[in-house]
């Protein structure tokens, strides 16, 4: 009997009320996630336009890319560390976090379990921020075009700033890239984070018509 | 005036510490046969942090983390003669001694572990763990020859540890106490987040320690003290161990000795980091725990029976 009991408050997830030692009541739910449900901003650029231009040269030369190789292509951001290329010279870094990092590779093919993980690397990313697709996969699902496992074209799902061609492009066209990357971003045409804040209610859609199985908050802060 | 004259020692130190970063980054990327980032992009990088527009604030530790670290930093600086005699660059050194800085060393760690705890990630947390079982191994020896020092000279303060360390090279504490010395260079090591001692920050690792979620203007504090802090440390240890930089008689010489001494002492470490690889942190501990810490006592006992 005692067992029975055991077992049954295991898997009690009802809403109760709790007593905290303080002897202060406060009522838990087990099965909701505690998150902040806020909708992104937009969050306009500075009205002074001579230190905005400044501010977007720095934005430009030092570019903290997120290594999350999502598919093939991500092999290709390793030589770019090495001698061989050392973007180091032109300012780009890699940090490990999507917190801390400006630049989301996507690095080819995105799965549709990899998208999930993509949406909510990039919502956790801080703004301005940019995306860099590169090989043919994330402009029109390239070799795997007819999958029933991958998406066609990636800025369906989030805004994408600089496209690389290429299965797989190599290390030079990925440094030509972010060299497009930075005039973009010099020129000011790199608010990828505002047309997402914008269009939101768009990218939700089309992210759940992907993702079925979708158990996260709308908008991963 | 002390006021002012603490926040322009701080500034120059900041803009000083900035361009070592940017040497540093060369000499590393040169070892690895890389041309290596710019000079200056350390200040980039910063100020580039400082314009992020969007940021998230976790709770109240977790903003007060960065100032703890920042005070950290700071607060060894200030109460350093960065250069000894001069009143510019003194500000409060003669406010406070030894054991006060010895506080604020441990200060900006133990305000990272709550600011990185408060953040919730389960990586801050693992990484909070490692890192002060780390600093607290490395402080043990410089603790030790701290001691020994204080015993040698017979104070706690610092103003008075670099005056008598003055007259002749002879009388720095490299030549009168060098076990002391050993000690806190070696402790040196495992404080200055470099290589074998920066598994806790190291991106490879579990990334990418305490400040996994820190990001936007609390990472640029943070980035600005990590330009500081190694500056300040490196100050200490000049004053503590290599005769500290007196006031000479023209200002440019006295600019070109703190200079070479500081960079010496700073290059150090970037000299065993681009050598040696990484320690886990339970090797390093008992790396610090056996030939550190044994110099360290053998230094107390030395300066204890008048050897």
């Amino acid at each position: 009997m005692a067992k029975m009991n055991y077992r049954k408050r295991l898997i009690d997830f009802d809403k109760r009320t709790v007593e905290s030692p303080d002897g202060e009541t406060f009522e838990v739910n087990p099965m909701q996630d505690y998150y902040c449900d806020a909708k992104p901003k937009v969050h306009p650029p500075s009205k002074i336009a001579p230190l905005e231009t400044f501010y977007n040269w720095c934005r430009a030369e030092s570019i903290f890319i997120l290594g999350f190789g999502t598919g093939c292509g991500a092999i290709e951001m390793r030589p770019l560390m090495g001698p061989m290329y050392d973007a180091s010279r032109f300012g780009v870094f890699w940090r490990p976090t999507p917190r801390q990092s400006t630049v989301f590779f996507i690095g080819g093919y995105a799965s549709v379990k990899t998208l999930k993980r993509i949406v909510r690397s990039y919502e956790q990313m801080q703004g301005p921020k940019w995306v860099f697709a590169v090989c043919s996969c994330t402009i029109n699902g390239g070799m795997y075009f007819d999958s029933y496992n991958t998406i066609n074209r990636l800025d369906h799902y989030i805004p994408v700033d600089v496209y690389v061609t290429g299965c797989m492009p190599r290390p030079e066209a990925i440094l030509d890239g972010i060299d497009t990357l930075k005039k973009r971003i010099k020129e000011g045409r790199g608010e990828g984070a505002n047309k997402y804040a914008k269009n939101f209610e768009w990218y939700k859609a089309n992210q759940k018509k992907i993702i079925k199985d979708w158990d996260m908050p709308d908008y991963n802060w | 005036m002390n006021i002012v004259y603490a926040v322009a020692t701080i500034f120059i130190t900041i803009n000083y510490g900035l361009v070592l970063q940017g040497i540093i980054g060369k000499v590393y990327a040169r070892v690895a046969t890389r041309i290596g980032l710019r000079i200056y992009q350390p200040y980039i990088n910063i100020i580039r942090q400082w314009v992020t527009r969007t940021s998230i604030n976790h709770g109240i530790m977790y903003y007060l983390g960065p100032v703890f670290r920042f005070t950290g930093g700071g607060g060894i600086l200030i109460f350093l003669p960065v250069i000894y005699g001069a009143p510019f660059f003194s500000s409060f050194s003669s406010a406070g001694d030894m054991l006060l800085i010895m506080y604020f060393m441990f200060l900006g760690t133990l305000g990272m572990a709550l600011g990185g705890g408060e953040s919730g990630h389960p990586y801050a947390a693992i990484a909070v763990t490692r890192g002060l079982a780390q600093t607290t191994a490395a402080e043990f020896p410089l603790i030790l020859a701290i001691f020994s020092i204080v015993t040698q000279y017979q104070t706690l303060d610092v103003n008075q540890i670099v005056a008598a360390q003055q007259g002749s090279v002879l009388n720095w504490t490299l030549f009168t106490n060098p076990l002391a010395t050993i000690a806190a260079m070696l402790a040196f090591l495992g404080s200055m987040m470099r290589s074998p001692f920066d598994v806790v920050l190291a991106p490879q690792e579990i990334p990418i320690g305490p400040p996994t979620e820190y990001q936007s203007q609390f990472l640029a504090m943070l980035m600005t003290n990590r330009t500081i802090f190694p500056v300040a440390k490196t100050i200490l240890y000049v004053n503590l161990f290599f005769g500290g930089v007196a006031l000479q008689d023209s200002w440019l010489l006295t600019f070109v000795i703190f200079f070479l001494k500081t960079f010496f002492v700073y290059m150090w470490s970037v000299f065993v980091g681009v050598s040696f690889p990484r320690f886990r942190v339970d090797q390093s501990v008992r790396w610090f725990l056996k030939a550190p810490a044994a110099l360290g006592v053998l230094a107390i006992i030395f300066v204890q029976t008048g050897m």
